[in-house]
């Protein structure tokens, strides 16, 4: 696929602890286009963690090529990465990561001052965002003034701030209880389909991985399996997990 | 400038949010600024009071102190015999080119009385020149003349204090008639207060008389002709060392010390006394001011300790502004910010409490402190220099954490 967003060509990462090489990927290619929402799914140890890091630019691959919107990210410096991160990816993590004892509002700008955004803009761009996810009316409060949903809205709507083209989430709902798992998975969904954001979500649970239209399994640094499938519609299948 | 303007917002709601251990941190360089300021006033208001109080002594002034003889083998100290003459010092003004006014005086304690009032104090015999030697104006009347001196007239000019002891408030002294020794005299002039000298002699305790007078009325005839001490005042503030040479070549020759012999006499200058308070009120400032620098030092040090705390305590949030595109400088500059702010706030602090601490010292120690604006300006850098030099260690650390391993820190 030459219009690839994300093209992973033979990426190997390998570290090396003491006298033992780690070999995290194993010559892994994978083509992502814009608009899919892949279901990254494997055992712990797998892979799959470091692929995300590799995708989401905050590793280098140790050999291979990575191109992100045709552009090889593999080899650019650290600088270089931080900047690729802030203009062309969102984060959202399994543990919301939103800085402590600081306003939600002021969580979600962060990458807007970060990405040289004026000032005057940063405030509506970030109160803009927060209603996306339906937090209006809550800017002003501390992320432990909110509900692990909240916060992970609060996570989402710093991801989209910066309008990136791939949103990576990692386990979003690890630690959030089902009724709020769905939720949020259901704002994930229409990002996709409404506004053809791209999605790389990373989770072990088949219920959650139910939502993407392909699904990416890792095993012992590999893709094992890279199956395309019906998105489910309804979030009727989350919450009868074992 | 935006990113200056954004690290300061971002610097300072960190470290509001950790109040009382910014301000714990703080303390170390508000102590240690406050401590440079205040001592380096304590030594320049030291060194400026004693500056005034040797001016007061008077202009260009020499002394001649006799004594420092050698009789049968005994090596008496400064003043111990009167070996100086009346025509020793008539010589001085004679001779000396560059001197211009010589004065010469005998002291002894006197009771003096007024009315149903007494106190003792420094009966001085002196001539007419000493008050332009001492640089000393009357306040009331005027000062006895040389045809006082010459004809050994009984008048008298007093002191303050004395003043203060015999009369009363208001009492105008001048044409008074007191009794010095059972001898009545006429008050002519009251002296302008001296105030106290750095060793904490009144100076104003005396009363002053024609010497003529004194020698034959007061004072005894034990010595005629010989003077405690005599005073010359040279022609112009450069002419001071020349001017004591030449009294010293002079009073070698007209009391025949051959070269090698100790001195029967001392020349001392102003400039001499005035040297030497310098340079120990110099070496008093530097002790003091590095006394206050190692508190300075010591405050950075803190200031190190706490940023580097920070940085391990805050490691996730640094790998959350690394993953949403944070650069190395931005986290550096961050937490570099964040020392200077300390350290700066910490300085200014600092810079009110040393003044505050400087006023009132000479408030209630009564002692003089003089503010040095360049010590102030001084340290207030330095505070902030503090910031940047102990802050950029743990401020490189911030900013070269590995992103994904910052955002796994439990």
């Amino acid at each position: 696929m030459a219009d690839s967003l994300i093209e992973v060509r033979d990426v190997w990462k390998i570290y090396e602890l003491g006298d033992v090489a780690v070999h995290a990927l194993r010559g892994v290619s994978v083509d992502i286009g814009a608009g899919e929402f892949v279901a990254v799914i494997g055992a712990s140890g797998s892979g799959k963690s470091t692929f995300m890091n590799i995708i989401g630019c905050l590793d280098r691959p140790t050999r291979g090529l990575y191109r992100l919107a045709g552009t090889d990210v593999s080899t650019l410096s650290a600088d270089e990465r931080a900047s690729i991160r802030n203009r062309q990816l969102g984060f959202v993590f399994q543990n919301f990561n939103l800085i402590p004892r600081t306003s939600a509002i002021e969580n979600v700008e962060l990458p807007l001052f970060y990405g040289d955004v004026p000032l005057s803009e940063q405030r509506q761009r970030a109160r803009e965002a927060l209603a996306a996810v339906g937090l209006s009316g809550r800017e002003e409060h501390l992320p432990s003034q909110l509900s692990g949903g909240q916060q992970q809205r609060v996570a989402i709507a710093r991801a989209l701030v910066t309008r990136p083209r791939v949103l990576l989430a990692d386990e979003p709902t690890g630690n959030l209880d089902t009724q709020t798992s769905e939720e949020i998975l259901e704002i994930v969904r229409r990002l996709n389909e409404e506004q053809g954001l791209t999605i790389v979500l990373v989770t072990h649970e088949p219920d959650i991985a139910a939502y993407a239209q392909r699904v990416l399994t890792f095993r012992d640094g590999l893709v094992v399996s890279d199956a395309r499938q019906a998105a489910v519609r309804r979030s009727v299948a989350v919450g009868r997990h074992p | 400038m935006k990113l200056i303007r954004m690290t300061m917002r971002t610097a300072l709601r960190a470290l509001r949010r950790n109040k009382l251990r910014s301000a714990l941190t703080m303390l170390g360089i508000v102590i240690g600024v406050a401590a440079v300021i205040t001592m380096v006033s304590i030594g320049q208001g030291a060194d400026a009071a004693v500056q005034k109080q040797i001016l007061s002594l008077g202009t260009n002034l020499l002394m001649v102190i006799p004594g420092a003889t050698t009789q049968s083998g005994v090596r008496s100290g400064w003043g111990g015999v009167s070996t100086l003459t009346t025509a020793d010092a008539m010589a001085i003004k004679r001779e000396c080119a560059s001197v211009a006014e010589v004065a010469y005086f005998r002291r002894q304690v006197v009771q003096v009385i007024y009315g149903d009032q007494n106190w003792s104090t420094v009966a001085q015999g002196t001539t007419p020149a000493y008050q332009v030697v001492r640089d000393w104006p009357v306040v009331s009347g005027s000062f006895y003349s040389q045809r006082d001196e010459d004809t050994a007239n009984r008048v008298v000019v007093l002191g303050r204090t004395v003043v203060d002891h015999l009369f009363g408030p208001g009492e105008d002294p001048v044409g008074a008639q007191v009794r010095i020794k059972e001898v009545p005299f006429q008050v002519v002039g009251v002296l302008e207060s001296k105030g106290q000298t750095s060793w904490g002699q009144d100076q104003d305790d005396l009363l002053i008389m024609p010497f003529s007078t004194a020698e034959r009325r007061v004072l005894g005839t034990q010595f005629i002709g010989t003077v405690d001490m005599v005073f010359a005042s040279a022609v112009a503030t450069g002419e001071i060392d020349e001017a004591a040479k030449q009294i010293t070549d002079l009073l070698h020759d007209r009391h025949h010390i051959q070269p090698g012999q100790d001195d029967d006499f001392t020349v001392r200058s102003l400039n001499d006394m005035a040297k030497a308070s310098e340079s120990a009120s110099k070496v008093m400032t530097n002790l003091l001011l590095s006394v206050a620098s190692i508190s300075l030092l010591v405050g950075g040090i803190g200031i190190m300790n706490i940023l580097l705390v920070s940085v391990t305590e805050r490691t996730r949030e640094i790998g959350i502004r690394m993953a949403v595109g944070a650069k190395g400088r931005h986290i550096l500059l961050q937490f570099l910010v964040e020392a200077i702010v300390l350290s700066m706030v910490g300085g200014f602090a600092g810079m009110l409490l040393g003044i505050a601490a400087a006023e009132l010292i000479s408030r209630l120690a009564a002692w003089p402190t003089l503010l040095s604006p360049p010590a102030v300006a001084g340290s207030f850098l330095f505070s902030g220099a503090v910031g940047v030099f102990f802050g950029f260690y743990p401020a490189r650390k911030a900013a070269r954490l590995d992103p994904i391993a910052a955002l796994r820190y439990e």
